[in-house]
């Protein structure tokens, strides 16, 4: 139903996998991206990249053009290219930032990426082929504070973000010279470059940590510090819909199906909403189903394995239920699409990455039922 | 060259004050005067403490800068809460709405900044009760709202 895969017992800061879910790159909070390949069922190192002088914020993995982009505290992001022989090329990307770079996502078409940062501004990278580098152009009215999160709309031209100014808001990032002209969609029909096409808070002060817009690009979710889940549907009026439940925050939400979303965080739970054409957004269930523990005596393996994790030797009764044993990192999905996910993989702060299988819990967990 | 002076008063000037483009928090001070004074003490005479617990919360002034209102009502509120027989909390917590348990929250916070010893045992038992309803949410809301109470 999940299978686990550790990493050491440093903090996995960001995941992505490659097309064919053979390859993984993550970051264990330090300033180097390790690469990994799937040998059988474990994750073998192959190659480390470091370019990077301070810690990488996010990875993004294109599917098709297999390019890796990252992004890091040091104002800088990278596009990795693989050389034949297996080894990556690291190609500086001028952000022209003061600040960090805090988040950074290809856009579907795998022609651009954005980049969210300390600077109060998303910087949108495209390549330019006659000079050989990517130029980036920079979003900044009216973002007042750091870009936390962002999410492309699947026609590779609008990008939401969230800000730890408590709004989420949606941009054009149409480039007039490089991108074919965009079709009108539920957000507006004109879309220049840099136009704000919508803005929304949920009224009250939540740092957002994670947007993401459903397969169809209509609706937009987005999860704050004050423990809300938050949806916009734009084909229906955009009015708001915000659950603020008794949960703790989430670090990072995306939708599963267009009606289902699943968000995770400090609960260290992946829990499962659902967004119905109503417009009633409702928690279904958490995923990590609590299993008891045989209480036992301690193999001497387990008990080294507390004096290196926890420096005690002790019974670890501080030992959470989930199977994530800290904070999750980030959500994303590992086989299906936005549309019709059936696995998705989540990273935490216990250098743990799980896969969970969404079908199968779907039949072991009375009562869920994903849409 | 510059002289280390062991000087640390530049450490308190607020920067961004400088800065035309920094984060404000939107204004939306539209004269809230809180709760009626006269209103509460009607129904607390009454013995209506529930009904009083509802009028403190849904006219609590959220959004104005004006820390006397704020004050005023937080006093209100203070002696609603401690009015309360203890078997009696359950039933008035549950009565709540979401928005007014996250309100509740805020002044049972606000109320144990300022703890004297009459009224901290009841304190301890709204929270017990309120976060038996609202759950950590509520607690992380308190923490982040920038409307405090």
């Amino acid at each position: 139903m999940a299978e686990k895969h550790n990493f050491g017992i440093q903090p996995v800061t960001c995941h992505t996998f490659n097309k064919d879910r053979s390859g993984l790159a993550l970051s264990l909070n330090s300033s180097e991206v390790k690469i990994y390949k799937k040998n059988g069922s474990k994750w073998q190192p192959t190659s480390s990249l470091q370019e990077h002088g301070q810690r990488v914020t996010s990875i993004d993995w294109a599917a098709n053009s297999n390019k890796i982009v990252t992004c890091g505290a040091d104002r800088n992001a990278y596009v990795w290219t693989m050389n034949s022989d297996g080894t990556w090329k690291p190609n500086l990307v001028i952000l022209r930032i003061n600040r960090a770079a805090t988040f950074v996502k290809w856009s579907p078409n795998e022609k651009k990426f954005a980049v969210g940062s300390g600077a109060r501004l998303i910087s949108v990278s495209y390549y330019e082929e006659d000079n050989n580098w990517w130029v980036s152009k920079h979003i900044k009215k009216p973002i007042r504070s750091t870009v936390t999160c962002l999410d492309w709309h699947p026609n590779s031209v609008l990008i939401a973000a969230g800000s730890t100014d408590f709004k989420a808001r949606v941009f054009s990032g149409y480039i007039k010279e490089y991108d074919p002209k965009p079709e009108a969609c539920s957000w507006g029909s004109k879309m220049p470059w840099g136009a704000l096409m919508a803005e929304h808070s949920n009224g009250s002060g939540g740092w957002v940590h994670s947007v993401s817009f459903s397969p169809s690009g209509d609706r937009l979710v987005w999860v704050g510090h004050d423990s809300s889940v938050n949806v916009v549907d734009a084909a229906k009026g955009a009015t708001l819909t915000s659950v603020k439940g008794n949960f703790l925050p989430f670090k990072s939400v995306t939708w599963v199906t267009e009606n289902s979303l699943v968000a995770a965080g400090y609960d260290c739970n992946p829990t499962v909403f659902t967004y119905d054409d109503a417009g009633k957004l409702t928690l279904i269930n958490k995923l990590d189903q609590s299993q008891e523990k045989a209480a036992g005596t301690m193999s001497a393996m387990n008990r080294f394995k507390n004096f290196d994790t926890r420096a005690t030797s002790g019974d670890s009764t501080s030992e959470l239920k989930t199977q994530h044993q800290n904070t999750i990192t980030e959500i994303g999905i590992y086989s299906g699409t936005k549309a019709d996910c059936t696995k998705f993989s989540t990273s935490g702060v216990d250098g743990n990455i799980i896969i969970w299988d969404i079908k199968s819990l779907e039949k072991s967990i009375a009562g869920l039922k994903i849409a | 060259m510059s002289k280390n002076t062991g000087a640390s008063r530049f450490r308190k000037v607020n920067v961004d004050q400088y800065d035309e483009d920094c984060y404000q928090d939107d204004d939306n001070d539209d004269g809230e005067q809180g709760p009626s004074e006269s209103e509460v003490q009607d129904l607390l005479q009454k013995n209506k403490s529930s009904d009083a617990l509802k009028v403190v919360l849904n006219n609590a002034p959220l959004a104005t800068k004006n820390q006397q209102v704020k004050d005023r009502a937080l006093n209100l509120t203070l002696r609603v809460l401690t009015s309360f027989k203890t078997p009696d909390i359950d039933n008035a917590v549950k009565s709540l709405d979401s928005k007014n348990i996250d309100i509740l929250m805020k002044y049972i916070y606000r109320g144990m900044e300022r703890a004297q010893d009459s009224n901290t045992s009841a304190l301890l038992t709204w929270h017990e009760k309120t976060f038996a309803v609202g759950g950590l949410g509520s607690i992380m809301r308190v923490l982040t709202d920038r409307k405090k109470v």
